[in-house]
């Protein structure tokens, strides 16, 4: 009986296979890599749910009849540059990848950034922040889509600073991402009128305890604590602040909403963030909202997520366009028809891709609600201030992208 | 103002104050890696791991059943180390006769699927943990804001190694312990049963990584990487202690600790690093640890 049902099952395993190979080799496949931290420090911010908005941006775009396959591949660069430049080149070299989304920290972005160049295929980050992505190591395979260090900067830094927080300590996480947003913002710092008393920069990923760093800055006297960093670590230095009595305002410079879920709104009320997309915005976001919740119930997205999906979208909206042999064909060529396409989606709504790869769309500033004021789940966030898509990013001419001819 | 090596004088002392918190946490984790390496020769790589567990089992108490502080600082080192136990039975016990590095792979693969486990239920950012009512607050001790509650985790570390060395070194169970491990035939000829001996001690060791994470829970988001973060630079203080020296990872812990803190103000680049450094040159200078006999 069982070695019958099994005879049969390889029969018709083998008999099925025939055709189903020919008419994978009819129908062309576009293959997307979600490149993302699975079980690090950035795991909630971006991780299992950006795969989950790049599965849902496949959905609502819809393949189903149209004579070609959507395939996604998932990868953890686990944070660290040569393991996500590993995972990129054997996807473009092996796999036939086109696209890879989300593609990791700032580290690892340039990294990335620099293979889908070197073998001429597509790659939109949408998880990093460094703003270098679009200035001096641009290239023409990149695109960078949801916020850069400059974005940051302007909304938050600049924000603190006409708040009266005119002298600024920064904590940096030691690495690209850390520094250069600790440069950018000291930028608007000092722009503003305002001066940078001093900086510590502190060991990534394998600091947990920053008390020792808070007591520096709290030594310092500046009215600001600039945390250049982000996850667990700046959920770390918020609670710490908290338990050493330190009264100088917090500069959360990079917040995501999963951070403030972490830190529970008791400890982060009142805390000022910048995200270019939040679940509750509109009625765009809150469809969209809705829809994802059918993937994943508990849980609402945060902006690198939310970039993952639109990214994805854009890409499958301009591959059809130029049609899907051509799409595949050369990722310099595919990237710049990705630029030239207006983009329009429900979580950044409609905006442009300018030619050093920089995507624009509005920044919002928020602060964090009073567990009183918030009315539900993850109702965390009151808008207090827009900034225009036009300005929200660094000037074309002031990024020094080598592909922009002055 | 009053200054030590050309920086303010509170600055200083605030940072030496934390490294001592910080080596609280590295001398009880450390010290249950020395019972247990050196009564089972059992290198456990799986200690951070439990000292996770212990985290999250507190944080599963008070979330699921209520159960406060004071009651999980009890509780939760007896349910890991009952968990300890299971994991002693099915799996450890059948390395002891094999060499050292089958035991770490072991524990190693125990770790990674535990803390995978825990990552793939609770995510990476962690729960929050209130600090219990009652140490709530901080003291102006003069140079700085002390948190009450990290006093108190000080206090409560130093205690612990306290009474850990005592049973070991003081009391009978721990001379009939210390003698199993130098010759356990000779021993269980006396009517000892020290296979459950062995048993027991595996989890008490687990149980005071447990103890450390409950401690730890209030201070750290409980989040699945927390024991991973500080696993590695444990096995260091071990190292350095003496591998199996009981006063010697107390005493290092705390003095490594305080070495981190002040690295943390004159070059905090390093501050992850400096106790490697330290760790080579020991192993260079006294190849068997500061406290460890040369075999």
């Amino acid at each position: 009986m069982t070695l019958l049902s099994r005879r049969t099952l390889i029969a018709t395993a083998a008999a099925s296979s025939v055709p189903l190979a020919a008419a994978r080799a009819q129908k062309p496949t576009l293959k997307i890599g979600v490149l993302t931290d699975l079980a690090g420090p950035y795991q909630d911010i971006v991780g299992p749910i950006t795969v989950e908005a790049a599965r849902q941006a496949v959905e609502d775009f819809g393949v189903a009849g149209k004579g070609y396959n959507v395939e996604i591949l998932v990868g953890d660069h686990q944070n660290k540059p040569d393991v996500g430049a590993g995972i990129t080149r054997q996807w473009y070299d092996r796999d036939g990848v086109d696209i890879v989304v989300e593609g990791g920290s700032s580290a690892v972005a340039l990294a990335v950034s620099e293979v889908a160049r070197d073998k001429n295929k597509v790659y939109i980050n949408s998880g990093g922040a460094t703003s270098d992505l679009t200035g001096v190591r641009c290239n023409a395979n990149t695109i960078h889509w949801v916020y850069d260090t400059y974005m940051l900067g302007r909304s938050t830094g600049g924000a603190l600073v006409k708040s009266g927080g005119d002298s600024w300590f920064f904590i940096t996480a030691d690495y690209a991402f850390g520094h250069a947003l600790t440069r950018d913002v000291s930028e608007f710092v000092t722009a503003a009128g305002g001066k940078v008393m001093g900086k510590v920069a502190t060991p990534f990923p394998a600091t947990t305890d920053f008390s020792a760093f808070l007591l520096q800055a709290q030594a310092s006297g500046a009215k600001v604590i600039g945390l250049a960093n982000a996850g667990s670590d700046t959920i770390n230095c918020i609670k710490q602040a908290k338990e050493f009595g330190i009264t100088q305002t917090l500069g959360g410079l990079l917040v995501f909403i999963s951070d403030i879920h972490s830190l529970g709104l008791e400890v982060a009320q009142g805390l000022v963030c910048t995200e270019s997309f939040y679940w509750d915005l509109n009625d765009r976001t809150r469809a969209f909202s809705a829809r994802m919740r059918k993937r994943v119930p508990e849980r609402r997205l945060g902006m690198a997520q939310a970039g993952a999906y639109a990214s994805t979208l854009h890409f499958l909206k301009t591959a059809e366009a130029m049609g899907i042999a051509e799409a595949k064909k050369d990722g310099a060529a595919t990237t710049a028809r990705l630029k030239a396409m207006p983009a329009d989606d429900d979580c950044f709504g409609a905006g442009i891709i300018r030619p050093d790869g920089r995507k624009l769309h509005p920044s919002y500033l928020f602060q964090v609600k009073k567990p009183s004021e918030s009315k539900g789940p993850w109702d965390y966030y009151k808008v207090m201030a827009t900034t225009p898509s036009e300005e929200a990013f660094r000037p074309l001419k002031d990024g020094n992208c080598p592909l922009i001819k002055t | 103002m009053f200054m030590i090596l050309g920086y303010p004088a509170p600055l200083m002392f605030g940072q030496l104050l934390l490294g001592l918190i910080n080596g609280a946490f590295y001398a009880l984790l450390s010290l249950g890696l020395a019972v247990i390496f050196g009564m089972l020769n059992i290198v456990n790589f799986a200690h951070g791991a439990f000292f996770m567990l212990g985290a999250f089992v507190a944080w599963g108490l008070l979330e699921f059943l209520g159960v406060n502080y004071w009651f999980a600082l009890l509780l939760a080192p007896v349910i890991v180390g009952i968990f300890g136990i299971l994991l002693e039975k099915t799996l450890i016990s059948r390395l002891y006769k094999l060499d050292h590095l089958y035991g770490l792979l072991l524990t190693f693969g125990m770790a990674l699927i535990i803390e995978g486990l825990a990552r793939n239920q609770f995510g990476s950012s962690g729960m929050p943990y209130r600090i219990p009512a009652i140490l709530q607050g901080a003291t102006n001790v003069g140079f700085m804001f002390l948190p009450n509650y990290r006093a108190w985790v000080v206090v409560a570390s130093a205690i612990m190694c306290l009474v850990t060395w005592l049973i070991i070194e003081k009391t009978s169970i721990g001379a009939t312990l210390r003698a199993a491990t130098e010759n356990a035939p000779l021993v269980q000829a006396f009517g000892i049963n020290v296979p459950r001996m062995i048993t027991l001690t595996y989890a008490g060791g687990v149980a005071l990584a447990a103890f450390a994470g409950v401690l730890a829970a209030p201070i750290y988001s409980v989040n699945p990487n927390m024991g991973a973060n500080f696993i590695i630079t444990v096995f260091a203080v071990v190292v350095i202690g003496g591998m199996g020296s009981i006063l010697g990872s107390i005493v290092t812990g705390f003095g490594l600790g305080i070495v981190e803190g002040l690295t943390k103000v004159f070059y905090p680049q390093g501050s992850a690093t400096v106790i490697f450094v330290v760790m080579v040159i020991v192993l260079l200078v006294r190849p068997a640890g500061l406290f460890g006999k040369a075999a």
